[in-house]
């Protein structure tokens, strides 16, 4: 199971302070807190805070500084990223990209340049699809492009775009009837990640629709999930889902304290 | 007409591991051995890395074990009755990659030795040849818990590999580990899922798992030999496939099974239409060797000679096909 610490992101006011201050600190904290806590990556965030790449980049560095884990560029710019990447130490994965050509054509050959994974969103110009079939398209044109430039399936992960259960219940069965299909692209197959926070947006028990809805992905196919790598019990739930799956090999003290 | 090769794509490498340390790292050996770094399955070159080939360990023990066969005895020699020219004979002669130690002496049930004596052969045997050196507790664990630290003592720096952290004795090799920068073996018994949770404790007492060598009890041919294949194989595809918990090199201890077993200790008045005890021993221990290099083992334990120097060839073989 991949996790992806979301925390290093400006939408929260303490990051979004240490960044507009050049303060290492809260950035620092964070990584370690969700190193320690187990994430394969940590997702650093600039959002609208700045549009200067050299402020991602201090970003980046400032953490790597703390913590060897792996970065998890997220950023739709294409400026930002080419900048970003090469301050990055190998084995970092991209968020994101879109199928829509100009968005594809722009991100996808950054990644197979510096040997990148990233994360591609099952939508297009036309924007989230409401239905399994062209969540699927979609996704099989991402991991095409990603193919046609030499990069394995397992360097893509497809996002079935995770939707709030609260305001568009009808969404979730499809989200996972696609993650299930993403898995029929290739073998091996691809990776599949959630942003799963949107999930329980705007509800009142947030960590169970959470922890019940990637258990389900991964009974689907997930294999990864920007989500709060500090909730044991999700991180517990997530790993004991990939057990009853066997898709690793049970010991008894595999949970995470 | 031209095979293709099938080429597999792993995503983990597994850890290396450095066993002995030279004078300027701490120790006195005069040679290292490094192993693990795989990036593939064993012997499959056209796929990927193997950066470090398996290594041949003489095994050696403080007193002749009970039951050896006069063959095998008589194979290695007078040397047999002292650890230090035994262990010696093995680098001079066997041209082994280290040694293994076996420290059967201490064991409650036979000699009752006590650790300090223990500790002295360690201290003897790093003495006379320059090789690293893994030694191994009786497997009382008890009485381990006892030697293990002692011997651990007399050989501060000198990394050695420990035998073996089990589930019940983790804590007691992983501080000793740490305190005198040795390696340690973590064993199950015939048990991935164990094999696992060793690790699992081990790291969470503290221990580094890139310090750390797994081992399953090595069942001898005939005797459980496929499950032992089995979990050799599991974990390391599991290694490679990602599961840092099991990218871990693996150690088969073919010499110590294989010389308990009828079909290595019974001549053929007793075992008529079997062959000749001679042949048939040291054949016994080279295919379950064989076995287990193709598993997925890094350091192999051998006690006969022919048996050495015929898995030393087929390494050698192994490790130029490509």
């Amino acid at each position: 199971m991949n996790f992806i610490g979301e925390r290093i992101n400006t939408g929260f006011k303490d990051i979004k302070q240490a960044v507009m201050d050049k303060d290492p600190g809260p950035l620092q904290d964070w990584a370690k807190k969700q190193a320690a806590a187990g994430a394969t990556y940590l997702d650093v965030n600039l959002g609208a805070v700045s549009a200067d790449p050299a402020d991602m980049c201090w970003m980046i560095e400032t953490v790597q500084g703390a913590v060897e884990t792996a970065i998890c560029i997220d950023t739709n710019k294409p400026k930002i990223l080419a900048e970003a990447i090469k301050a990055c130490r190998p084995g970092m994965l991209i968020n994101s990209t879109t199928a829509a050509d100009e968005k594809l054509d722009a991100m996808m050959p950054i990644a197979a340049e510096h040997n990148a994974s990233i994360i591609g969103l099952s939508m297009d110009e036309a924007g989230t699809p409401k239905d399994v079939d062209k969540r699927v398209e979609n996704a099989g044109k991402i991991l095409a492009k990603a193919m046609e430039l030499g990069m394995e399936p397992q360097r893509v992960f497809l996002d079935p775009i995770v939707m709030p259960l609260k305001y568009m219940q009808d969404q979730s069965q499809r989200i996972l009837e696609a993650a299930r299909q993403f898995q029929l692209f290739s073998d091996p197959p691809p990776n599949v990640v959630l942003g799963l926070s949107n999930v329980s947006n705007g509800t009142t028990h947030k960590k169970l629709i959470n922890r019940i809805f990637l258990v389900m992905g991964i009974a689907n196919g997930v294999s990864a999930a920007i989500c709060d790598v500090m909730d044991m019990d999700l991180v517990n739930a997530a790993l004991t889902a990939e057990l009853v799956m066997n898709r690793e090999i049970f010991a008894d003290s595999y949970v995470r304290t | 007409m031209d095979v293709v090769d099938i080429k597999e794509k792993w995503t983990n490498q597994i850890n290396t591991v450095t066993i002995g340390a030279k004078p300027d790292e701490g120790g006195t050996r005069t040679s290292t051995v490094t192993v693990g770094g795989e990036t593939t399955l064993p012997f499959l070159t056209f796929e990927g890395d193997i950066p470090n080939r398996p290594v041949i360990a003489g095994m050696v023990t403080d007193v002749v074990p009970d039951g050896w066969p006069d063959i095998l005895k008589q194979a290695i020699g007078d040397e047999i009755n002292s650890p230090v020219e035994w262990a010696q004979k093995c680098v001079e002669q066997y041209k082994v990659d280290l040694i293994s130690l076996k420290l059967i002496a201490p064991d409650p049930g036979g000699q009752k030795r006590s650790p300090a004596e223990a500790a002295k052969t360690v201290k003897a045997v790093l003495e006379a040849v320059g090789v690293p050196l893994i030694f191994w507790g009786c497997g009382d664990e008890d009485t381990d818990n006892e030697v293990l630290p002692e011997c651990s003592q007399a050989a501060r720096g000198e990394r050695c590999l420990i035998g073996s952290a089990t589930e019940s004795n983790y804590r007691t090799l992983g501080a000793i580990g740490t305190a005198d920068k040795h390696k340690v073996i973590a064993e199950a018994p015939v048990d991935i899922n164990i094999g696992k949770q060793v690790n699992i404790l081990l790291q969470d007492a503290g221990f580094s798992l890139n310090d750390v060598v797994m081992c399953q009890v090595t069942a001898a041919l005939g005797y459980g030999f496929d499950y032992v294949y089995t979990i050799f194989e599991r974990v390391r595809i599991a290694g490679l496939k990602g599961d840092k918990l099991m990218a871990l090199p693996q150690i088969a201890n073919v010499g110590w099974e294989t010389w308990k077993v009828k079909e290595a200790l019974q001549d053929d008045d007793i075992l008529p239409g079997w062959g000749k005890l001679a042949d048939r021993g040291p054949l016994w221990e080279t295919t379950a060797a064989t076995g287990y290099l193709h598993a997925g083992a890094d350091i192999l334990t051998l006690a006969h000679p022919q048996s050495i120097a015929t898995m030393r060839q087929a390494i050698d073989e192994l490790m130029a096909a490509h």
